[in-house]
């Protein structure tokens, strides 16, 4: 499998990764070769394996309804003290409508 | 194109907030109307090295809502990771489910005009946690962002494009309504977003097999706006190919103070959401025992209910449907029969009558009703024993209502009880007839209609308290004289 210079720049794009120009074709030969490797897995004969959703053969736990983790007002002031900016309780963020 | 009939096609994705105390894959709390970020704990933040753990209550009333609808539940559940970047959504995706949702295909039945009923395929229903919220007010150019909803636990509940009118999507959208409340999965509660509505809506040449191009309203969250909202879209899709222009599909709003939808600029440009199984989440393994366990668990849903009123009670079925459309409402309905032992279309019409009035008039629910079940019930014993007529009944009724006691309380201090001594009221009705000679002569003459006016003057002397059929059988005895 091949990736092409404008899948890279789709991909970045869609994760907001900035990258240089010049990097887009060795991006695309790394991602490429990941690929391959992964590719290469089609060639193991899993007919008779039940496909699974995680590497664990275990399922999840269950946690019981609790509230036991509300930060309440010491804890979300804890938290905001690394946030670049706050606001009446509120994280501030870039305008995002116009 | 010379189109001469355009088929409607709606498909709804219903949003639920699940009734749980704590959040979806943290201990936060879900309660409604904290003070910013008060709710928001360090899961729901994203903050680096967290891991999501999930909520059982949460699965239980998924899959609750699933045997229900008469679903698949699926034994082994895969949560995915659904890709965007928004502000409100802190760790860059949404933990929802794409591959294997708890609940597969299911239905439920709607109720159309003139008793007409229709299924209603349901393709899903998927758990998933919420994203936060946006406030776009000035922040000294800025948005504000509260997490207290980030995490919260909602059933995503897909249907089929098997809703063909603005009615239908309505009519859809209130039976998944009644049915989360009946089965307590979750309060419903629209104003404060437990219960919102996406419809994709797309139009087609009448006969014509293939959609037409949807387009997607975001975020009703009101009967009457889902039914605003289609309309408008409708309406618009129809007159822009019939002039030649094609729909877009695209998301849209509904703006209910202009009643029309705008287009709303999208999150990503592309919808590209790079679905992925969480690797910090295992298969949710569901097994036969904890499915018969939530089975047994199943209230007698609507439809059931309304069948045992018609069958068993003798209700009409407007009536059964009226008192079924809640559950503390047929709950109220039911414990006032009980109590009362009487006709149950008696208490049908005193609960969907005079109850329903007075709780709309003072916008107060059947659960926190002033005249209890009870309560009622034994003043429509005095009704169906003939101690009060159902006239006087409703002045009972109100002033049970104001709080003046139980209905034989206030019966027995105001002297209520019908005047039931006939050599009394014969006495009566014969004074009352001797004082409008002039109107007694003209009935005998044959203006029969003047019986009204000698029943309104016997009524009036007393004050409502004879028994009505008796007025009228001794009225006509002394009126032919």
């Amino acid at each position: 499998m091949s990736l092409q210079s404008r899948d890279v720049e789709y991909i970045a794009h869609l994760a907001r990764l900035a990258i240089d120009a010049s990097e887009v074709p060795q991006y695309a030969q790394s991602l490429s070769s990941i690929l391959d490797l992964v590719d290469s897995l089609n060639s193991v004969n899993t007919e008779t394996i039940a496909p699974m959703s995680h590497p664990l053969a275990m399922a999840q736990r269950l946690r019981p309804d609790l509230v036991d983790a509300n930060p309440g007002e010491t804890g979300r002031d804890q938290f905001q003290a690394h946030a670049p900016q706050v606001s009446d309780g509120l994280y501030l963020v870039p305008r995002v409508v116009e | 194109m010379a189109v001469t009939a355009w088929e409607v096609v709606i498909g709804c994705e219903i949003h639920v907030q699940l009734a749980t105390q704590s959040k979806i894959f943290s201990g936060a709390a879900t309660a409604f109307g904290a003070a910013p970020n008060t709710q928001a704990c360090a899961v729901d933040l994203g903050l680096p090295g967290v891991l999501p753990v999930l909520n059982g209550e949460a699965v239980r009333l998924a899959v609750k809502f699933g045997l229900a609808i008469d679903a698949h539940i699926e034994p082994h559940a895969v949560f995915a990771r659904k890709n965007y970047f928004y502000p409100d959504l802190p760790k860059g995706y949404q933990i929802s489910q794409l591959e294997r949702p708890i609940v597969g295909a299911g239905h439920v039945d709607i109720l159309l005009e003139e008793g007409v009923r229709k299924r209603i395929g349901i393709t899903r229903a998927h758990l998933e946690e919420d994203a936060g919220k946006s406030l776009h007010e000035d922040f000294h150019g800025m948005t504000g962002i509260d997490l207290n909803r980030a995490g919260t636990p909602l059933l995503e509940i897909v249907s089929e494009p098997d809703l063909r009118s603005a009615a239908e999507a309505a009519a859809y959208m209130r039976k998944i309504h009644q049915l989360v409340r009946y089965l307590g999965i979750s309060d419903g509660n629209m104003q404060e977003g437990s219960f919102r509505c996406d419809a994709n809506v797309s139009v087609r040449p009448l006969g014509q097999a293939e959609l037409g191009t949807r387009a997607e309203i975001k975020n009703i969250n009101s009967f009457r706006f889902v039914e605003q909202a289609v309309n408008y879209e409708v309406e618009r899709q129809i007159a822009l190919l019939e002039s030649g222009g094609r729909v877009v599909q695209e998301t849209r709003l509904y703006d209910p103070d202009r009643g029309e939808t705008r287009s709303m600029r999208s999150k990503e440009e592309a919808n590209d959401y790079r679905y992925f199984p969480d690797p910090d989440l295992l298969p949710l393994a569901i097994d036969a025992n904890f499915i018969e366990a939530v089975r047994a668990t199943l209230p007698e849903l609507p439809e059931a209910r309304c069948q045992r009123f018609i069958q068993e009670l003798g209700l009409l079925e407007y009536d059964a449907n009226t008192l079924t459309a809640s559950r503390p409402l047929a709950d109220y309905f039911e414990a006032v029969c009980a109590a009362a032992k009487c006709d149950a279309k008696l208490c049908a019409n005193w609960v969907m009558g005079t109850l329903s009035a007075a709780l709309n008039r003072d916008a107060i629910s059947v659960e926190s009703s002033p005249v209890s079940a009870e309560a009622l019930a034994e003043l429509l014993r005095r009704i169906a024993d003939h101690t009060i007529s159902g006239k006087i009944a409703k002045q009972v009724f109100d002033l049970m209502w104001q709080g003046e006691g139980r209905a034989d309380a206030i019966i027995a201090d105001r002297g209520l009880q019908q005047i039931t001594d006939n050599s009394a009221l014969e006495a009566m009705i014969a004074t009352t007839i001797d004082a409008y000679p002039q109107q007694r002569d003209e009935y005998r003459a044959g203006k029969e209609k003047l019986f009204g006016f000698f029943v309104g003057q016997v009524m009036k002397q007393t004050k409502g308290q004879a028994n009505p059929a008796l007025v009228n059988e001794i009225l006509t005895i002394k009126l032919k004289g």
